[in-house]
């Protein structure tokens, strides 16, 4: 069943040069899987991110064939029906918890007031206590009762994902959701966001610079490259990819095992970007 | 005896609520030609211990000698033209309003070097940038050409040891293999010493020949590139490390089973 | 070379010497500056004071410091002949003013001129070294932020005695700290950076890292708030004046002029209107570029 459909989607951002497209017809339809986009800085991975979510900053300009959520058609939302999508059913967890979690309100009433917007206040606070012990955090009270700053980044990251999906979306973008986070938090992070995609048949948007890590993470990874996807892979033949690029990106890594040195370099080719 | 040998080093921050000890007694010797990793998590010390040794953080403790002789407090400018360092952001490392012409000019300045044209155009030639770069400003420039500018400055005062902080944890990963290639071609030339600071297994195993692994301020064990590649090692912590680099797995064992069901 | 236009030397993205370079990025600020309206009004306004300054002799119809037939030109309204009419004195009020730029503009530049350096030497020390300097530089900035700044500046008046160069003087010591404050706060900031750390890296000393590293990054938030302040510099500037403690009759300065056209101002309103519409554009002038300053150069600020 496709939750999400894409369609040639342009971002177009002004600049003193005329138009700049930062995501020039990107298309895709999304399940309840787990997506992952992956490209460099300047691919336009997060700018997908979004323009999915109506998130696309001024003065940017959003266009598409096609950009429908579960048969709503997003183009032309109004406030009102993203208020009523936006936190309730597609929700979006950030790089860093800093900047995406006020500072001044404990985790526990932005937790409740996320959740309030879909059931009563009382149910609310169970709900909350229940989202915390979800995203593992093995003290749900103290954290529940905590500011911001009393958290570590990976603590942080967790509120934040919980607050996320305290509404129990149906879609959830998450955009370097772990590039802020140490190797062994990351993976804890993604075991919970993995079990919540299993357990409530959520679709999964993971965009990230990591092609390893998402390729290890996710079932299909699109490659964006110029604000273009280049490729479409299933996780599990990301060996076979086809695109220069992908296989350019994959071997430039280093790798604990030892290989060639010096590393393949990527060469660019002016075609990709086309 | 190294190049440059830790003893006991410790390093302590006050002036926040409670004084913190960011390293706690660590030792290492690093021998001359050498590239010596340093791989930790955020808080476990390792960027401290580089700016520990040059001087840039507050050493409460132990000994840090360079060439067998103890370093002074402040540094002699004689240590500066031995050791230099390369920060990890790129865009924080250089000084917004410098050309990259004064940006290598102000050390052979303060050097007192008067063939400083031909050095900075030698400098800019081999980190891979050519002399068209001379007199950008920063923002005129990418990620990558930025660290290379400042690989420049460091290797201007033609140093003996480079420090490493995280050095291409900032850049794309295209770029970080272009970066890593030109330490590495660097350190054949010039027969460098490296001290490098990584988050990253893979790019410590492909640079370095042995490394520490700390965590909260204690070297948790020492390894070799060998004992790495055949994962070798001792301790849980360096353990966990290796297995969350290979990736994410669907779940460890245990859970394996149950969420594999669940799936079905 | 011979291709290109001078556009496309100055906007390089691969200048080929150093003046190129500096030009490209001045010449990119001044684009940047040059867009917005309200800051290009208030150039101009300048521009027009400096060239009245400059031109004076020319423009000034009569002798400012000379005064006209006491018995027949007194109090005269507007007209052709005064076009902004006579004052008590007899003397013509559009050419007073027309002399009272140069006036208002030394004060501007001398003020400017003493106290930015003071200010961003005691702030850049003071956020640079930290612990005793520190203390001691804010408590002594302290001390001068505690008066109100045209109380402090009548006192230093009262105890140099009254005139111009001293009103010059005691505003410029009373004008300073607010600067000092501001130039510690950006250097807190810079300190840490790790470019600071790699100059000290290199062995530069602490007065090469304040001088070649903190001060130029300082500067540019430093000149946004002494243009701003310039309204503030004219109006205490011209209040001594008003008081009698700046400039000395019959030097044509436009805060005395207010006060001395201030006893007949519902007969004779032009005598205080004159200067005060004066002081106010020349302010409003300074006020409106010194705002777009602050979008061009101060990256914090703006959106």
């Amino acid at each position: 069943m496709t939750l999400l459909s894409v369609k040639n989607l342009r971002v177009t951002f002004p600049t003193r040069q005329g138009p700049v497209d930062v995501v020039r017809g990107v298309s895709f339809d999304l399940g309840r899987e787990r997506l992952g986009i992956v490209g460099e800085s300047g691919s336009g991975k997060s700018q997908t991110g979004r323009a999915i979510l109506g998130l696309t900053p001024s003065p940017g300009k959003v266009a598409a064939d096609v950009l429908s959520f579960d048969g709503i058609d997003l183009r032309n939302a109004d406030a009102r029906l993203w208020r009523s999508l936006r936190g309730v059913r597609m929700s979006m967890v950030m790089q860093d918890p800093k900047f995406s979690l006020n500072p001044v309100m404990t985790i526990g009433r932005q937790l409740i007031e996320a959740g309030r917007r879909t059931v009563s206040k009382p149910q609310a606070k169970a709900a909350a206590m229940a989202m915390l012990e979800a995203v593992q955090i093995r003290d749900p009270k103290r954290v529940f009762s905590a500011y911001p700053h009393e958290l570590s980044g990976g603590m942080g990251q967790r509120a934040m994902i919980a607050m996320m999906l305290i509404t129990e979306p149906d879609l959830l973008i998450a955009d370097e959701p772990t590039s802020a986070l140490d190797v062994t938090v990351q993976i804890e992070v993604l075991r919970i966001l993995d079990r919540l995609v299993t357990d409530r048949g959520m679709g999964l948007i993971f965009i990230s610079h990591d092609l390893r890590l998402v390729s290890s993470f996710c079932d299909r990874v699109l490659v964006m490259y110029a604000g273009r996807i280049v490729e479409e892979v299933k996780a599990s033949d990301l060996g076979q990819a086809q695109h220069p690029y992908t296989q350019g990106l994959l071997r430039c890594l280093p790798q604990i095992e030892g290989g060639a040195r010096p590393l393949p370099t990527l060469q660019r080719d002016a075609e990709w970007a086309r | 005896m190294g190049l440059i040998d830790i003893q006991a080093l410790e390093v302590t921050f006050t002036g926040g609520a409670a004084p913190v000890r960011a390293v706690r007694g660590l030792t290492l010797s690093v021998n001359e030609g050498e590239s010596y990793g340093i791989v930790g998590e955020s808080g476990s010390g390792k960027s401290t211990v580089l700016r520990a040794i040059c001087g840039l953080a507050p050493t409460s403790g132990g000994v840090i000698s360079v060439d067998g002789t103890a370093l002074s407090r402040p540094r002699t400018p004689d240590f500066y033209r031995r050791v230099q360092m390369v920060f990890q952001d790129p865009y924080a490392s250089l000084h917004p309003r410098h050309t990259v012409d004064r940006v290598l000019a102000e050390p052979l300045a303060i050097h007192g070097f008067t063939d400083a044209e031909r050095r900075i155009e030698t400098a800019l030639t081999d980190v891979g940038l050519g002399t068209g770069f001379r007199f950008r400003y920063p923002h005129q420039l990418s990620g990558g050409q930025r660290q290379r500018v400042a690989i420049a400055r460091a290797l201007i005062l033609e140093p003996r040891v480079l420090l490493l902080d995280e050095p291409t944890s900032a850049l794309d990963a295209s770029i970080q293999a272009e970066v890593l290639n030109l330490l590495d071609r660097l350190r054949g030339e010039r027969g460098l010493t490296y001290v490098l600071v990584s988050h990253d297994l893979a790019v410590v195993a492909h640079m370095c020949e042995r490394l520490t692994v700390m965590q909260h301020g204690l070297a948790v064990e020492e390894l070799t590139r060998a004992d790495l590649q055949a994962r070798r090692a001792q301790m849980d912590y360096t353990r966990a490390l290796l297995a969350a680099s290979e990736g994410y797995r669907a779940n460890d064992p245990m859970e394996a089973s149950s969420s594999s069901a669940a799936r079905a | 070379m011979t291709t290109m236009t001078r556009r496309e030397w100055l906007l390089s993205d691969a200048p080929n010497s150093r003046a190129q370079a500096r030009w490209g990025q001045m010449y990119r600020t001044w684009v940047a500056l040059k867009a917005n309206k309200l800051a290009m009004v208030g150039l101009s306004i300048i521009v027009v004071l400096v060239l009245m300054a400059i031109f004076a002799p020319i423009l000034a119809p009569y002798d400012p410091i000379l005064s006209g037939n006491i018995r027949t030109e007194r109090l005269l309204p507007p007209s052709w002949d005064h076009w902004m009419g006579t004052d008590d004195q007899a003397f013509d009020i559009w050419s007073r003013i027309v002399y009272g730029a140069r006036l208002t503009l030394l004060v501007v530049a001398l003020v400017a001129l003493i106290a930015t350096p003071i200010g961003l030497l005691f702030g850049t020390a003071a956020g640079y070294f930290g612990g005793w300097i520190d203390v001691v530089l804010m408590r002594i900035t302290d001390i001068f932020l505690a008066f109100p700044r045209l109380i402090l500046a009548l006192a230093f008046v009262s105890a140099l005695g009254p005139g111009i160069e001293n009103a010059i003087i005691a505003i410029a010591i009373t004008s300073w700290p607010p600067y000092a404050r501001l130039a510690r706060a950006e250097t807190l900031t810079i300190r840490e950076s790790d470019f600071i750390a790699a100059a000290r890296l290199q062995g530069a000393s602490s007065w090469r890292i304040l001088w070649g590293h903190v001060t130029p990054l300082c500067l540019s938030s430093v000149i946004v708030r002494v243009t701003l302040d310039m309204a503030g510099i004219i109006l205490t500037a011209a209040g001594l004046g008003f008081l009698g403690l700046g400039a000395r009759p019959p030097q044509p300065e436009w805060g005395a002029m207010i006060a001395g056209g201030r006893r007949f101002i519902i007969d004779y309103w032009w005598v205080a209107t004159m200067p005060g519409a004066a002081i106010f554009i020349v302010s409003l002038g300074f006020n409106l570029l010194g705002d777009g300053l602050r979008d061009v150069l101060d990256p914090k600020a703006r959106k």
